[in-house]
């Protein structure tokens, strides 16, 4: 699916991705760790194509094609999807318009006619339920006024619709309460096949517990430091990230 | 790099700049009483209607030139320099469509407004009378009989003084006088033409009546007049277009009008201003200096603004309503768009006379480029007006960073019961929606139209359908590749 190799970022002459090496294959989860700077957020935005960040080294190949040649967009097109961990509002426009046109510029990228509405509408309706999303919600604009766990219950809910071979769910459990966690783990679960995968970023083991990973990564200054299986998210919750800090500050010291 | 973007992306083209080349009496340029004169004479004018312009001509050259009082600088405008009357030769009195010059017809197909009464406005099955005003003159007003059979009367301000001398006496001026204003006063000594409508009472127009000015000649100005009159109970849906050849020069459009409700009427004047913008270093384009205002007259009457401002080089305007009759409601509804170099200073004023009175603002300003946008607008609520009611939100949109967005609410209350709510805010197309879009599959220019769109929904839903779909295309070519 997605194979990164030494991948070299920096934002503002800063270099925060210090060679990053990961190999996610179809139908699998993987769930990246670290503490707070460690650059959780900056490999996902990179992934997903934000301008701010320049790579300065390595590689990333997405089902075969080039990923850092390409466009955000045409990244997103090709399937692969971001949750943001701070969704953004657009007021005056709509969820379903908003989706509307995502769908269709993805079915345009693969040659395919717009969808029919009342496909549409049956698709909405089908995938409000999977993500336990209020339908007044889809009516309104995007993300205007909704609350932290509504933005990340409709991140989860955008994804379904827009169905990517590949997701990053950037923090998606940050600011959640337990029902809402159980909601999103949900979504996600009902949503992984053997044909996609996700990268799922969090700071706690607790996400884990729903969304079950078959690998755990810990990044720490810009580099995975340990991997494992889902064994080593317990071991860091455990434990902490003090013995993880000390030790590598110790190695590379 | 929001700015490398933007760089990168070219100025769009305007696209209805192209020059009709047809023979036209235009008078030589320059402005005094000999011109004013000759103009009443060349349209046959009664006496009255000669002195008010004599008059107004001789208030008008004792008033100061009001210059850059508000956010808009300009060079000062040379009155001698400007031809006040140019019209196509082949006029006049129509007796069909086959005697309209075969140019002029063209000229408005092009602009996708058809002269033919069974053919129908780009495509849409809709249903407006056209009134087309070619430089100074009108040079078609479709669908008269139909409408005359509600007892509606359309037809350009000319034929009205001729066929309708008592309405126009009764009417003209009494909203916005002669004097009222420098470039109201000028109007009224130099107009030209314009539109006129009657709706006599409890009748609703059948049909949306709608005027489209078009500038052709170079070194002219248009000046023209509309004056629409709702009797009582009465329903009418105005709409106003415009458009210019592309030139070098700036050329000065100062038009008047004039809305007036009696008991009960209705009337909703909606206008997408689509005048030649300028270049992007600001050569030529219109100087767009037009006085717009309505009375509620009577009781439980309502007039209803909507504007999409995206052309001209400079536009001021601030059509406004007079609530005189109880319980008369005014609205405005507003979008203005500024590129490159223009400067829009647009608003309206709400004068609150009567009692139970209520107006409503929504003012939505986008600006780009090194542009400027000014909401300035007065809510007056007079002693009195017991129990009045204002609600007003001015929301500015910017994008890039080296452009300017204003606002200037000014609210004078002089009753104790009055209700005035403002609400104000100004947002960025940041770069954070864009690349949200973006991760979705949306590209950036689909972004920008889904964006300000939503932005403008509330204005755009109160235009006529098929103003809408256009409005929403101009806003998109206005703005295409504006932002990054």
């Amino acid at each position: 699916m997605i194979s990164i190799k030494n991948l070299h970022a920096s934002i503002n002459g800063k270099e925060i991705l210090k060679g990053i090496n990961l190999e996610v294959k179809a139908g699998e989860i993987h769930a990246i760790m670290g503490p707070n700077g460690s650059g959780k957020s900056t490999l996902s935005s990179v992934l997903a194509g934000r301008e701010d960040y320049e790579v300065t080294e390595g590689s990333v190949t997405f089902e075969g094609k080039d990923l850092l040649e390409m466009s955000p967009e045409d990244r997103a097109r090709e399937g692969l999807f971001l949750a943001f961990q701070y969704p953004i509002e657009i007021p005056g426009v709509s969820n379903v318009n908003f989706l509307k046109t995502a769908i269709n510029e993805i079915r345009a990228h693969k040659g395919q006619d717009p969808m029919e509405a009342k496909d549409f509408l049956a698709l909405l309706k089908d995938k409000q339920k999977l993500v336990e999303l209020d339908a007044k919600l889809t009516n309104r604009s995007v993300n205007e006024g909704f609350s932290g766990g509504e933005k990340k219950r409709n991140e989860i809910f955008q994804m379904a619709i827009l169905e990517p071979k590949l997701a990053i769910l950037d923090e998606t459990d940050s600011g959640l309460d337990i029902d809402a966690l159980r909601v999103v783990a949900n979504g996600v679960n009902k949503l992984r096949s053997k044909n996609n995968a996700f990268i799922v970023i969090t700071h706690y083991q607790r996400l884990l517990d729903h969304i079950v990973p078959d690998f755990v990564h810990i990044l720490y200054n810009g580099k995975i430091v340990k991997s494992g299986t889902k064994e080593l998210a317990l071991e860091l919750e455990a434990k902490g990230y003090d013995e993880i800090k000390h030790q590598f500050e110790k190695t590379e010291g | 790099m929001a700015n490398e973007i933007l760089d990168d992306h070219i100025q769009n083209e305007y696209k209805w700049g192209f020059t009709t080349d047809i023979e036209s009496e235009t008078f030589a340029k320059g402005l005094n009483e000999t011109v004013i004169r000759a103009l009443s004479k060349k349209k046959n004018e009664p006496e009255w209607l000669l002195d008010i312009r004599l008059k107004a001509f001789k208030q008008w050259q004792n008033m100061p030139e009001p210059n850059n009082w508000a956010h808009v600088p300009y060079p000062k405008i040379d009155f001698q320099d400007i031809s006040y009357y140019s019209a196509p030769k082949k006029k006049p009195e129509l007796k069909s469509l086959d005697e309209v010059d075969p140019e002029l017809l063209k000229t408005f197909e092009k602009l996708g407004i058809s002269l033919e009464e069974q053919k129908r406005l780009s495509g849409v099955q809709s249903n407006i009378a056209v009134d087309a005003v070619f430089d100074s003159v009108s040079v078609k007003t479709t669908f008269r009989e139909t409408l005359a059979e509600k007892g509606v009367i359309f037809c350009s301000f000319s034929e009205a003084v001729q066929e309708y001398p008592e309405l126009i006496k009764k009417y003209m001026g009494m909203v916005v006088p002669f004097a009222d204003n420098y470039y109201a006063a000028l109007n009224t000594a130099v107009f030209s033409d314009g539109s006129f409508c009657y709706i006599p009472k409890g009748v609703r127009c059948p049909m949306e009546l709608s005027t489209y000015f078009r500038i052709n000649s170079s070194g002219t100005g248009q000046f023209e007049r509309t004056l629409i009159v709702a009797d009582e109970g009465s329903y009418v849906s105005y709409l106003e277009g415009c458009t210019a050849p592309q030139r070098d020069e700036n050329q000065l459009h100062a038009a008047v009008v004039e809305i007036v409700a009696h008991k009960g009427a209705e009337v909703k004047y909606s206008t997408v201003q689509n005048w030649y913008p300028g270049d992007k270093d600001g050569k030529g384009g219109i100087y767009n200096f037009v006085t717009k205002r309505g009375i509620c007259l009577e009781d439980n009457s309502k007039i209803s603004w909507t504007q999409v401002e995206t052309g001209s080089a400079i536009t001021w305007k601030y059509p406004s309503v007079i609530l005189k009759g109880d319980n008369s409601v005014g609205e405005f509804y507003s979008v203005a768009v500024t590129n490159n170099k223009q400067e829009a200073d647009t608003g309206t004023k709400m004068i609150h006379i009567g009692k139970n009175t209520r107006s409503t603002i929504i003012s939505k300003g986008i600006s780009a480029g090194v542009s400027n946008n000014s909401y300035r607008g007065l809510v007056q609520i007079r002693k009195g007006a017991k129990n009045a009611r204002n609600f007003s939100q001015c929301d500015s949109l910017l994008m890039g960073d080296q452009c300017g967005a204003h606002t200037f609410p000014y609210i004078e209350i002089k009753d104790k019961t009055a209700i005035v709510e403002h609400e104000a805010t100004t947002s960025k197309i940041g770069e954070d929606q864009l690349f949200y879009c973006k991760q979705r599959g949306i590209d950036t220019e689909k972004a920008v139209a889904l964006i300000v769109n939503g932005y403008c929904k509330e204005v755009l839903n109160k235009l006529p359908m098929e103003f809408a779909v256009e409005a929403q295309k101009l806003l998109a070519i206005s703005l295409e590749g504006s932002v990054g």
